[in-house]
């Protein structure tokens, strides 16, 4: 099936909502597992990598939950569609580096994922929107309950299930949730935040995982260790932590509102102004700069925009996605101008940011500090 | 509009675009770099420890390496290398791990909470380990029976230990390594 009749339009992807959606975009648990007697996908011969494929993949196939799925092999598909599957997260730039030997199954609800020969034999991944790491552990557990009856995966009972990547081993469980913390990133918080967050031995990574920049204020909380401690133990920590960081910033919106409006307005309207009007603008400038019309929604400062629009916006204005509605090979810049005029024309629709005003005895400045 | 923005750890001057985070001692290290001097480093690409490696001079892929005292080891199951460890950071297979457990272990140590498994097991090997722990317990059971000369309760041991061993033959066996 073509993937592009299959994949959700990012219309209706940004509308799925979940707990929290306001700071947690999604939640996801990926699983590592691997065939015992075969070598790892890094050190296999292409031939043994097409026979674990040609094992796995009617296994993950057969699963209940994957009736109806996209099933293809990495080598079908083209640059642009993986690409365009990375901007969705819904496979890793890794993998799609990827090309025979390799292959992605995916479910409608785009809920569920597994990337067969990625950097271990299997990496499965649910996905939920908002805050549900709790779901996303239930629903990848089952499916992995499901698989083991199928798969003789490589475990040992000292060290767990045997992994590529020595951080990867025993329980090879990556608990990770995406966050908008436009407000820390403002109040000047984040790199405080993200300091202690790393104390506690989590992660925090740029929009694309490892090695990435913090595009769009999204940042990515993951645990980092996955041998001597319980799966749940690791879904309960990370909970705790992401509530707490959700707290952090809610308190640093409400604390800029109060203390520094004007700063705040200021980038918003800008940051509509510039998106509005422009005639040429880049990847990474728009995903700035709709991140703090993100926040400015969630301000109600534009009552005639959602927060699904923009996140919509987020998706469709990444490369691989803009190339797409166009059969000619575009450009860097030939983009950045059809990157501008989409955004005026979607913007259109949206009124200029209207700020609450300034509380009794707000003469319009700012409080100094 | 304010990003991130980190600073080149060496020079200290350019914005660092290069970033890495491994963990040492239980210390995480964050190995921030500015393309020019992850060149002069000789860092092309992200592949894992071994750069942080080339850093600091010390750490994770040094330690499989330890065990080695000069003959190399080899893999038995896929013919991997301490040398290809160190190179790659991954192993090439899940024998490997055997292969190399000395030199993983410290390493595990500085990398996990603990360094034996706790969470899930595959139900197959679950069920296995039950059985075979059941099968332990009877059989004390009956060397017990047979001391005391109870003959009543050794016959029907017997054919509790006897429908016991049929069971764990009936259990998938394929996971149990």
């Amino acid at each position: 099936m073509n993937m592009h009749e299959f994949l959700s339009p990012p219309a209706d992807s940004a509308r799925r909502t979940g707990p929290h959606d306001r700071i947690v975009m999604s939640s996801r648990v990926r699983l590592a597992r691997n065939l015992r007697g075969v070598a790892f996908p890094g050190w296999a011969k292409k031939t043994e990598r097409i026979k674990a494929l040609e094992i796995i993949r009617p296994a993950v196939e057969s699963l209940p939950q994957l009736t109806g799925a996209f099933s293809e092999t990495m080598d079908n598909l083209g640059p642009l569609d993986k690409q365009i599957l990375v901007e969705r997260h819904l496979i890793s730039r890794e993998h799609a580096a990827k090309s025979s030997g390799s292959g992605l199954v995916l479910n409608k609800e785009e809920s569920l994922c597994v990337m067969i020969n990625e950097e271990d034999h299997l990496r499965m991944q649910a996905l939920r929107p908002g805050l549900q790491l709790r779901q996303a552990w239930i629903a990848i557990d089952q499916a992995d309950s499901d698989l083991e009856r199928k798969l003789d995966y490589a475990f040992s009972s000292e060290l767990g299930y045997l992994t590529a990547c020595p951080t990867n081993l025993g329980t090879g469980i990556r608990v990770s949730a995406m966050l908008h913390l436009p407000g820390l990133v403002l109040a000047e918080q984040i790199t405080q935040i993200i300091s202690s967050v790393n104390k506690l031995g989590l992660a925090v990574r740029g929009l694309y995982g490892e090695g990435t920049e913090a595009l769009g204020n999204v940042f990515q909380v993951s645990n980092q260790m996955t041998l001597g401690e319980v799966e749940t133990d690791i879904v309960e920590r990370l909970n705790k932590v992401l509530l707490q960081i959700i707290e952090h910033e809610e308190n640093a919106r409400a604390v800029l509102l109060e203390k520094k409006p004007k700063i705040v307005y200021n980038h918003i309207g800008r940051a509509y102004g510039i998106l509005a009007n422009a005639h040429s603008i880049t990847s990474k400038e728009t995903m700035n700069l709709l991140s703090l019309m993100r926040l400015g929604v969630d301000l109600a400062e534009f009552p005639s925009a959602d927060r699904a629009l923009i996140d919509e916006l987020f998706v469709v204005t990444q490369p691989a996605h803009l190339q797409k509605q166009f059969t000619e090979k575009l450009v860097a810049e030939e983009r950045d101008l059809l990157r501008a005029d989409m955004l005026r024309d979607r913007l259109r629709q949206v009124s200029r940011p209207n700020p609450r005003p300034p509380g009794p005895g707000g003469a319009g400045l700012d409080k100094r500090n | 509009m304010y990003t991130l923005v980190m600073l080149c750890i060496l020079c200290k001057q350019k914005t660092a675009t290069f970033h890495l985070t491994q963990i040492v001692d239980d210390k995480m290290q964050k190995v921030d770099l500015c393309e020019q001097c992850a060149k002069q480093k000789g860092i092309k690409e992200a592949t894992g420890f071994s750069v942080a490696d080339q850093l600091f001079g010390l750490g994770a892929s040094q330690e499989i390496a330890q065990t080695a005292s000069g003959v190399e080891i080899r893999c038995p199951g896929c013919g991997f290398t301490q040398a290809d460890f160190k190179k790659a950071g991954r192993l090439g297979c899940a024998q490997c791990y055997a292969t190399f457990a000395e030199g993983l272990e410290g390493l595990l140590k500085t990398m996990h909470k603990g360094t034996k498994h706790l969470g899930k097991v595959p139900a197959a090997l679950r069920q296995g380990r039950d059985l075979t722990d059941r099968l332990k317990h009877l059989q004390k059971k009956l060397d017990k029976a047979v001391t005391s000369e109870d003959f009543e309760q050794a016959a029907s041991l017997r054919d509790e230990i006897r429908s016991t061993k049929e069971q764990l033959e009936s259990v998938p066996t394929r996971v149990t390594s």
